[in-house]
């Protein structure tokens, strides 16, 4: 549904799940720093707080951003952004790889 | 017919993407800023992985103050919740509430910058000497191979070089040692000879490469909060006209701002865990 032709009453439903997603990102910043001080092991606390922040990520996207109401061809164009997020994410880890033994 | 009504899809949805085309300018430019900020990420790990054995804090909390940072992390959450709100009551029609909204998400990214400012200074005023031989340090269990703290005042002054910003050698130096990790006692102040000194640091980004990459992602990240700033100051100033004028157009103007806030909080959710936390 576009946002275009939204009810005043479909908007005030929209401010009830925007409090809602509130709480959950002050909850999950708890849960973060929360895990923080539980001095997990690096690679559980790495794991964690990618996850943790993921989620809340997602929510502020979703719901803040209102991506959960669009359509198909951002997704599309959102995809492939985060495709090529990725492969720089992974560019470190080639060439990690190809340097052992070397350094 | 108005000017701004030939230009085709400036309010209602294009067929193809479904919005009007400045939202979809924004996301876009967001796409981008992905791209700038997944770069700068990227260097993070590459230099993380490549450090050699304690040349990377265990986690970022050795040196940068996290209560700082997670009372940030919620000013920022807040304020993307009150810029949405601001959306909202604009769509229902009430723009005093917008922009009282819209106000409220100013002061706190105001906010956000000031504690950073704090942040930053305690950085640059505390120091770090590295020492050519570690150094037995009364408290530390383990000789240091740095020792970090605050200069004392009967200390010589630090120089730095006009062009590169390097600290000269004095003499000799009197450093009062931080507190060792989970107490509060300092350490009595220590004189090092400028033979045991290999460089004098603050903890700017000269300091290491953790510390670079913290001020640089810390740095753009902070440029976004005053871009962000300048473009909601200029909506706080014109709002109220603006939306007399053309208020569905308002409305969309203060959608498209919402969203890059809200990536700009985006980015914040995931450099608070990745600099301070891991």
């Amino acid at each position: 549904m576009s946002h275009h032709e939204m009810s005043a009453e479909e908007v005030k439903k929209h401010v009830r799940t925007y409090m809602m997603v509130f709480g959950a990102l002050l909850i999950l910043t708890g849960v973060t720093v929360g895990v923080f001080y539980l001095e997990l092991s690096i690679a559980a606390a790495v794991v964690v707080a990618l996850i943790v922040a993921s989620i809340k990520g997602s929510l502020v996207a979703c719901y803040f951003m209102h991506l959960i109401s669009e359509k198909g061809v951002l997704y599309w164009i959102l995809a492939l952004c985060a495709l090529f997020f990725i492969v720089l994410l992974l560019l470190p880890v080639l060439t990690e790889r190809d340097s052992v033994g070397v350094m | 017919m108005s000017a701004a009504a030939i230009i085709p899809h400036d309010m209602e949805p294009h067929p193809v993407t479904g919005m009007y085309n400045g939202k979809f300018g924004i996301w876009l430019f967001l796409a981008s800023e992905i791209m700038l900020f997944g770069a700068l990420f990227s260097t993070y790990v590459l230099l993380r992985m490549g450090a050699e054995d304690g040349m990377w804090p265990k986690h970022g909390a050795e040196i940068l103050n996290v209560p700082l940072a997670t009372f940030n992390t919620v000013v920022l959450i807040t304020s993307s919740v009150t810029m949405v709100l601001s959306w909202a009551a604009l769509k229902m029609g009430d723009v005093a509430k917008g922009q009282r909204f819209l106000g409220i998400t100013f002061l706190l990214a105001g906010t956000f910058l000031v504690v950073k400012y704090f942040e930053y200074k305690e950085k640059f005023h505390h120091f770090e000497v590295f020492l050519n031989e570690p150094m037995a340090v009364e408290g530390y269990q383990e000789p240091l191979k740095g020792i970090r703290g605050h200069f004392t005042a009967d200390s010589p002054k630090l120089e730095a070089d006009a062009k590169t910003g390097a600290y000269a050698i004095p003499e000799y130096v009197i450093i009062e040692p931080d507190a060792p990790h989970g107490t509060h006692e300092h350490p009595k102040p220590v004189r090092i000879e400028s033979a045991q000194v290999k460089r004098i640091s603050n903890f700017g980004p000269r300091h290491s490469n953790f510390l670079a990459t913290y001020f640089t992602l810390t740095g753009l990240h902070g440029l976004h909060i005053v871009g962000g700033m300048v473009v909601i100051l200029y909506f706080l100033l014109t709002g109220s006209t603006f939306a007399k004028k053309n208020h569905e157009k308002y409305v969309n103007r203060i959608e498209c701002t919402g969203l890059y806030w809200h990536f700009v909080d985006l980015v914040w959710i995931f450099l608070f865990p990745v600099l301070y936390l891991l």
